[in-house]
């Protein structure tokens, strides 16, 4: 446990900190803007894209099966990425129209 | 060098996912923050390919970037197209998309990290809660539009979910324990999990889905951040863990505007108790009203409230809505909406439906707000809305959704309800508001009747 802690504890630090970070980011958001935050946080989550890509960029050129999948899944990935924030996006275009 | 660029990039990523997300909890700043973020994402990824150290053979990047190339066009086409309506159902096929993302990593890393205990402990993590958070935002999106009407429950579901996610955790740490290389158990344990998210989400009715594409929007971001984790990949991380934190914060608040705790939702389904309630719910005589007619009820009210729901949506009556307000704004009758923080599929839903007929921000009023309003109003038009009116909330501590907060339109002198049929609504429960007094229905598709009802209204000037 310990040993597990001194080996990851940067990566830790970041886990705990950001866990605060999320509850404080979101505090006190009106109702109104449920959707389109839960939208936006939908968008970010895309960033496992990220993932996919070093999958890929980590793999053997003639591991067929390998890249097969990760390819699908750098689509997917991109599908979400690109698709959340154009959904929005495109919530958020309602909101501005009245002036 | 490069390693250091790389870093500086993926922090700055990380921050304009904070401060996006800060801005999108504000109405003003909320749609730079959504473009902000989105910046953020595009460095990201482009830092993740550019700095890659290493020789990765040219097929490879073509793979990539097709992937990425198609990935872009056919969600970038998917978004722009989708009618606002149908957004919720969208929000959760994109969430489903990034769960099935981290679910793949997670399938072909394991082999790499067999006999690594720490690294397995992650893949086989993100990979099942990404394969959950796929299959179950799946058959959210098809109970939003509509492919699968009811909740499904197998026998004594409860305990068959709760064993079958007892035995996920059991198996996934057999295969760590063991340090099995074996495919099969990895493919077993795949399966498994998609099965688990189906039955997690086939018994919990529409009405929930909000919540539970909230929730499952959390579990994605908790799959991206193993992803993080096994890949030593900070924005990852950041990103995947703000969202999981977030949206696990952002789940509960909806679970209070609709004043029922998490358990209640996963567990103790809407309409668990259907049957008996359709069978001894309020019953008597409805008083039915045509357009004609309430077009001079309306035409000689001083004060109108209209309560939304998603029949309304689903009508894609938004339009014709705005057309009945101005022209009873003419008359000088005084018209707001009131909406419940539960109207519609997701909350806010009826605020982006509204504002795209170019109804006034000031116009749609909170709950809160417009409750005490309802006493000194004429008539209250519901328009495909149900539960969010239904007096049982109230009264009947035996409703299942007794003790949500709900509209008091019963304290206006004349209700009006539009609905299709008289078909309980997402909670699958009787509504006695329909049989009061005060009550009448105005039966039909909100748009065919709303128009009616407006050209009934030109024809009295």
């Amino acid at each position: 446990m310990i040993e597990f802690f001194t080996e990851n504890k940067d990566m830790i630090f970041i886990v705990i900190l950001m866990i605060f970070v999320g509850v404080e980011v979101i505090g006190k958001v009106p109702a109104v803007l449920h959707t389109p935050l839960m939208s936006g946080a939908n968008a970010i989550h895309g960033v496992v894209v990220v993932g996919a890509i070093l999958l890929m960029l980590n793999t053997e050129a003639d591991n067929y099966l390998a890249l097969g999948l990760g390819t699908v899944a750098v689509f997917l990935g991109t599908l979400n990425v690109v698709g959340g924030f154009v959904v929005t996006d495109r919530m958020l275009e309602m909101f501005k129209k009245r002036k | 060098m490069q390693i250091d660029i790389q870093h500086i990039i993926y922090l700055l990523a990380s921050v304009t996912f904070i401060l996006g997300l800060k801005m999108l909890s504000n109405a003003k700043t909320a749609k730079n923050g959504n473009l902000l973020a989105a910046g953020g994402m595009v460095a990201a990824i482009i830092t993740a390919i550019v700095f890659h150290e290493g020789a990765v053979s040219a097929v490879i990047y073509g793979l990539i970037f097709g992937a990425i190339v198609l990935g872009t066009v056919v969600g970038w086409l998917t978004a722009k197209r989708v009618q606002m309506t149908k957004m919720p159902e969208l929000v959760s096929l994109f969430n489903g998309m990034g769960g099935a993302c981290a679910a793949l990593i997670g399938l072909v890393e394991f082999h790499h990290n067999v006999g690594d205990s720490m690294s397995m402990t992650v893949i086989l993590a993100g990979m099942v809660i990404g394969s959950v958070s796929f299959s179950g935002s799946m058959i959210a999106w098809a109970k939003l539009n509509g492919k699968i009407k009811n909740a499904i429950r197998l026998p004594k579901y409860n305990i068959l979910n709760t064993l079958i996610l007892i035995s996920l955790f059991a198996y996934g740490a057999w295969i760590v324990w063991t340090g099995t290389g074996s495919e099969l158990h990895l493919y077993v344990l795949f399966v498994a999990a998609l099965g688990y998210g189906i039955l997690f989400v086939l018994p919990i009715g529409g009405a929930d889905m909000p919540v539970v594409i909230s929730l499952l929007n959390s579990f994605t971001g908790l799959a991206a951040a193993f992803g993080g984790f096994l890949y030593g990949n900070q924005v990852m991380l950041t990103g995947g863990i703000l969202v999981g934190s977030a949206g696990t914060l952002l789940t509960l608040v909806m679970c209070k505007a609709m004043n029922r705790p998490l358990f209640n939702v996963i567990f103790g389904a809407f309409g668990a108790g259907t049957e008996s309630v359709g069978e001894s719910g309020p019953q008597g005589s409805v008083r039915e009203v045509g357009p004609s007619d309430l077009a001079v009820q309306l035409n000689y009210s001083k004060k109108v409230i209209i309560v939304p729901g998603y029949g309304l949506a689903v009508a894609q009556a938004q339009h014709v809505i705005k057309e009945l307000e101005t022209i009873l704004e003419e008359r000088g009758v005084e018209v707001t909406y009131a909406i419940h923080p539960v109207a519609g599929r997701m909350p806010g839903h009826m605020n982006v439906l509204l504002a795209e007929s170019n109804v006034e921000y000031d116009k749609l009023k909170e709950m809160e707000d417009i409750n005490p309003e309802f006493s000194q109003t004429d008539v209250v038009l519901v328009v495909g809305a149900n539960d969010v009116v239904n007096p049982a909330a109230k009264n009947d501590p035996s409703s299942p959704i007794y003790g949500m907060p709900i509209l008091d339109v019963e304290n206006a002198k004349a209700c009006i309800v539009n609905k299709r049929s008289m078909n309980a609504g997402y909670a699958g429960i009787e509504n006695e508001l329909f049989f009061r007094d005060k009550t009448q229905m105005l039966f039909g598709d909100a748009k065919k009747v709303l128009t009616e009802l407006v050209t009934e209204l030109k024809a009295l000037d």
